[in-house]
């Protein structure tokens, strides 16, 4: 029994509240007028949460020294693509239903949807070497791959920038927090730790 | 992301639509033998009633009576609950269930419109004075935003011609302009600088005479809720939504084309027209097709919105790719 209760366990059923959350108000018919719009949105918003999420991971553990964080930055990542897969799918199927010639349409001709199907698209490879043999086979180009994630999560929330009619408070805060995200994790923040950890040896 | 219950129409207040059309086929009837007369004497009293304690519970009260009118569709009404509970109404917050969400602090009476401009006779006017002389119509009309989604909507409203008309404009009255109410203490979207405010829009002087365009009071034969733009909003019904402006103060008849706020906000995105039309894309999603609210195919959209034939001359000759 002991077993099942891991943080890890734990952390993998909250990932899943958002998803149960769907369901149920699906299940409940309550996702509004435009329900097919609803879930269309509401997984965008997963998607690329879960990418800011796993980009935490690296800053926080390098902050609180709690390296044990790591343990879960996979899981979260597989997450995102989770919540991606359901977004695509709900563009794919219950928004434009296999209309293959408006999809194609789409990714020509508005950025928004191109920069998406990018991201989505290099999500793939992350999420097929994401096993620990694919870790072990690919070396020091795990980490090179993995690093797409900048990218994508660059991608997404210009996606979101790009798609909102003038409201841009949201996508906007998207991308302050993965540009902090990212400014944490330049070596700087390495020095200035070592420097005060010096100091503070120093004076004791 | 639970959608939260509209707390301002008490589940008493909503007609099934089943009801509605009965109650619809009844008017109909009760217009055709004679008897509209002294139900049209009796609305003026009950939409606008002067003490202001009791503007609140008019919300929702059933307008009395409705014409019926030859440019109605018979399409499948879109739901109540739909109707008044997914809106874009940017001065209450640019969620979809903000409307209905965030305007009960709303007071849509008291109410006067100011007329100014290119006219004989501009002034202030109280909504009573301005709307009793006219019959009320029954209205149903598709809505097509400009987001591609689109519902069909039982009005309940005055052609706009007809009122414009009485305040006898001038020859150099070319547009007319139109401006929403300014409250930012009622109106908490205001407070926010997502759009200019106040709203304003415009249409060119023939459009506004066309006897499609109407100004609401009402919709399923009961007052304008507020998150759809009480207490009188314009409804254009062959141009996107947004052109359909909400919560009138104030009418100008202009000589010059008049701004528009979304033709403010993104110029390459919005023009003056904003006509419906599937061949001219939005630059940033496609016109083509729209999703019917309740529906799970998406459907072609149609030029003018499907009112090609009473409007389509209005623009002969303009490049609607220019004047979009
Ligand atoms: C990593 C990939 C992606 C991320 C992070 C992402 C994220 C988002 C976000 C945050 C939103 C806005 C949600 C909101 O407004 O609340 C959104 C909307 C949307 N996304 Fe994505 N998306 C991704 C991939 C895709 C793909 C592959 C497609 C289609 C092929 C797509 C199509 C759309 C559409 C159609 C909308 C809604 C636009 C609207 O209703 O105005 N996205 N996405």
């Amino acid at each position: 029994m002991r077993a099942l209760l891991t943080v890890k366990n734990f952390l993998f059923v909250c990932c899943l509240v958002p998803f149960f959350i769907l369901v149920f108000n699906a299940a409940t018919g309550n996702l509004g007028a435009n329900p097919i719009e609803k879930v269309r949105l509401f997984t965008g918003d997963w998607t690329l949460y879960f990418l800011l999420i796993t980009l935490t991971i690296t800053p926080l553990r390098k902050i609180s020294g709690w390296n044990e964080l790591i343990r879960y930055r996979r899981m979260l990542g597989l997450y995102a693509f989770f919540y991606a897969c359901l977004h695509f799918f709900s563009y794919l199927i219950l928004d434009q239903f296999f209309d293959w010639e408006e999809i194609g349409r789409d990714i020509i001709k508005r950025p928004y949807i191109t920069i998406g199907v990018a991201a989505f698209v290099l999500l793939i490879p992350m999420a097929v070497t994401s096993t620990n043999k694919m870790m072990k086979r690919l070396g020091k180009n795990w980490k090179k791959l993995h690093s797409l994630i900048y990218l994508i999560t660059t991608l997404g929330v210009l996606h979101f920038l790009w798609l909102v009619k003038a409201d841009i408070r949201e996508p906007v805060l998207m991308g302050i927090i993965l540009i902090s995200l990212l400014i944490l994790r330049l070596p700087w923040l390495n020095n200035i730790k070592s420097y005060l950890k010096n100091r503070l040896a120093e004076q004791s | 992301m639970l959608t939260r219950k509209p707390s301002a129409i008490k589940p008493s207040e909503i007609t099934p639509e089943s009801i509605y059309r009965q109650r619809r086929k009844f008017m109909q009837d009760v217009v055709s033998t004679g008897v509209a007369g002294a139900l049209v004497a009796s609305f003026p009293g009950l939409i606008l009633a002067k003490d202001k304690d009791s503007t609140a519970k008019l919300a929702g009260e059933n307008l009395s009576a409705i014409g019926k009118s030859p440019y109605s569709t018979g399409e499948p009404l879109t739901p109540f609950d739909d109707v008044t509970t997914y809106n874009n109404f940017y001065e209450f917050g640019t969620d979809k269930g903000d409307p209905v969400r965030y305007s009960g602090q709303f007071k849509p009476r008291p109410w006067s419109i100011a007329i100014e401009g290119e006219c004989a006779r501009p002034g202030v006017y109280d909504l009573e004075d301005f709307i009793a002389p006219h019959q009320l119509e029954d209205r149903i009309y598709r809505l097509r935003c400009v987001e591609a989604w689109s519902m069909v909507i039982p009005w309940v409203g005055i052609p706009l011609g007809d009122m414009l008309k009485r305040f006898e404009p001038t020859s150099r009255a070319r547009y007319v302009a139109f401006t929403t109410v300014y409250r930012p203490d009622e109106m908490p979207g205001q407070k926010r600088s997502v759009l200019q405010w106040p709203y304003v829009e415009g249409l060119r002087m023939d459009e506004a005479m066309n006897p499609l365009s109407i100004l609401s009071v009402g919709l399923y034969g009961k007052v304008l809720p507020n998150q759809n733009g009480a207490p009188i909003r314009l409804i254009v019904p062959w141009k996107y939504g947004y052109k359909s402006i909400k919560s009138i103060v104030k009418i100008v008849f202009t000589e010059k084309e008049p701004p528009t706020t979304w033709n403010i906000s993104a110029p390459g995105e919005y023009g003056f027209y904003s006509n419906v039309n599937p061949e001219v894309n939005h630059p940033r999603w496609s016109q083509r097709k729209e999703r019917r609210i309740g529906d799970f195919f998406k459907r072609e959209t149609l030029m003018f919105n499907g009112y090609a034939d009473q409007v389509a001359s209005l623009y002969a000759g303009m490049d609607l790719h220019k004047h979009f």
